[in-house]
């Protein structure tokens, strides 16, 4: 896969316009990641409504790839029950990157779907 | 393809590889151990590597110890040197400009001793703070591990003058010289440097190969760190004796392709002349100076051509250097992102990551101009 393939228009669009960035007031809890060898950071806040609605906001300080990816996790997760949510994977992560990406940025996309699922474990432990 | 990632790994000339098809295919044998005629060939290949290798930094052959490479010499000499003059309490000074291998080995192994390393900042052109080395010595600090180039910003450390200051309070100094040996004119006993590590990848030779060179008289008072086979010249149910260095130093059979094609980059760099090649490096650092800067590119360290080699750092400003890396990837030219195994030194430049493009002799002004393109590019689309 080449550069543009990888930065298509959609990714391109939610690294300028990332979705549900920001802080959830009043968030059951907050997961942070980090990968040290490339200096991306990704923080997710997650509450559950009473309805079992689950609602996500991120922020981040990182690569595109890896905002792009966060945005995109946030619009496939809000409004879904929780354990939809906690079903999701690497491959919906690489489905928006168009199926398959090199080893080392995918270590970028996947580090918001790892802050999100270790937010997931956390609301499940002390629901 | 544009490749500007030589001081990760350079590019390596067909002579070398050949040296080391030639080696496997005519010569193959083990060295020092049968009397036929194909071991003494492959040992006459070896022992004049060696003497090639040596001659090349001006070194005496039996100052010579092949490695596995930088790191492995590194940790050597961290392991050896701190067991046997580091006592508790006791200083082991290093800089913020090292690359991880010649800051975590001296971390791990000065801990052991109950000692202290003392860890000091750069001045204010990214080269080590003589003075703060000089007061680390005066408080009594027993060896100085300081990296010969940044392997970040490219700088020069002037190691005559910590290895003058050194030695006047009784103190050794290790070099870290992956990114010196490969670049700069080298002589070891100019520099007085009592050890020097580098590795044999980032010099046209194959990976796997490296060399700790040591002082004669301090490599004799060295124990070695590694026993078996080859190192020994006789053995009985009770005891043993060493062979002198450095083949006291090599237990086990040694990488000998990988001399041999240590041996034949050598001759590669000889043959074009080191001066040369820092002459070749100090224009292309002008010339990137000179097309890369605009307002949105941040270059890292001074701005000296001729006291660098041939590094530069950068940052486009609003765009992750991993995603600055990617879009020149596309364009065919291979930089490097990250912290480069260097992390204190980049997150005392304020980030968490560079971009980093390095060159070596085969690079030219061309390279640099299509490096400069590429970034705009990636400022058009993604700043």
């Amino acid at each position: 896969m080449t550069a543009s393939d990888l930065y298509s228009e959609r990714v391109l669009d939610h690294y300028r316009n990332p979705r549900n960035y920001g802080t959830v007031e009043g968030a059951d809890v907050v997961s942070r990641e980090e990968n040290l060898s490339c200096g991306d950071e990704v923080t997710f806040y997650l509450k559950v409504d009473n309805d079992g609605r689950t609602q996500v906001r991120f922020t981040s300080k990182s690569c595109a790839i890896c905002r792009a990816s966060a945005s995109m996790l946030t619009e496939l997760a809000n409004g879904r029950k929780l354990a939809d949510v906690a079903a999701l994977g690497r491959d919906d992560v690489l489905r928006m990157f168009g199926g398959s990406m090199d080893p080392v940025r995918e270590r970028c996309a996947l580090l918001p779907l790892a802050a999100m699922m270790s937010a997931v474990s956390k609301v499940k432990k002390n629901p | 393809m544009i490749y500007l990632d030589s001081a990760g790994t350079s590019q390596k000339p067909k002579r070398v590889i050949e040296a080391i098809g030639d080696f496997y295919l005519q010569y193959n044998a083990n060295v020092f151990r049968s009397a036929n005629t194909l071991s003494a060939e492959a040992s006459e290949l070896y022992i004049s590597s060696r003497r090639r290798i040596a001659s090349f930094i001006g070194a005496n052959e039996d100052e010579v110890v092949f490695t596995k490479g930088t790191t492995d010499s590194l940790n050597i000499l961290a392991r050896t040197l701190t067991e046997r003059c580091v006592g508790k309490g006791e200083k082991v000074v290093t800089s913020i400009l090292e690359h991880h291998s010649n800051l975590l080995p001296w971390r791990i192994e000065v801990k052991k001793q109950g000692g202290e390393l003392v860890v000091v900042r750069a001045d204010k052109n990214w080269r080590v703070d003589l003075d703060k080395i000089e007061q680390e010595l005066e408080k009594g600090a027993k060896i100085v591990a300081i990296t010969h180039v940044s392997n970040v910003l490219g700088t020069v450390s002037d190691i005559a003058t910590i290895a003058q200051k050194a030695h006047k309070r009784g103190a050794l100094v290790v070099v870290d010289s992956a990114q010196g040996v490969p670049h700069l004119p080298v002589d070891v006993h100019e520099s007085g440097a009592d050890f020097l590590a580098f590795s044999g990848h980032k010099m046209l030779g194959p990976t796997g190969i490296g060399v700790l060179y040591g002082k004669k008289e301090l490599l004799d008072s060295l124990t070695p760190w590694e026993f078996g086979g080859g190192m020994v010249r006789s053995v009985t149910l009770e005891n043993e004796t060493l062979e002198d260095p450095p083949g006291r130093f090599e237990a086990g059979t040694p990488h000998i392709a990988g001399a041999i094609g240590l041996g034949a980059a050598v001759d590669y760099l000889k043959s074009v002349g080191m001066t040369s090649v820092k002459k070749h490096e100090e224009e292309l650092l002008r010339h990137v100076f000179d097309v890369l800067q605009t307002e949105d590119v941040e270059i890292y360290g001074p701005r000296e051509p001729n006291a660098l080699c041939g590094i530069v750092s950068f940052n486009l400003k609003g765009v992750h250097p991993h995603d600055v890396s990617t879009f020149l990837d596309q364009d065919g030219i291979m930089i490097r992102a990250g912290h480069h195994c260097a992390q204190p030194l980049v997150n005392s430049l304020g980030v968490s990551a560079v971009a980093r493009a390095s060159f070596y002799l085969y690079n030219t002004t061309e390279d640099l101009d299509a490096l400069a393109t590429s970034v705009n590019r990636a400022r058009d689309v993604l700043a």
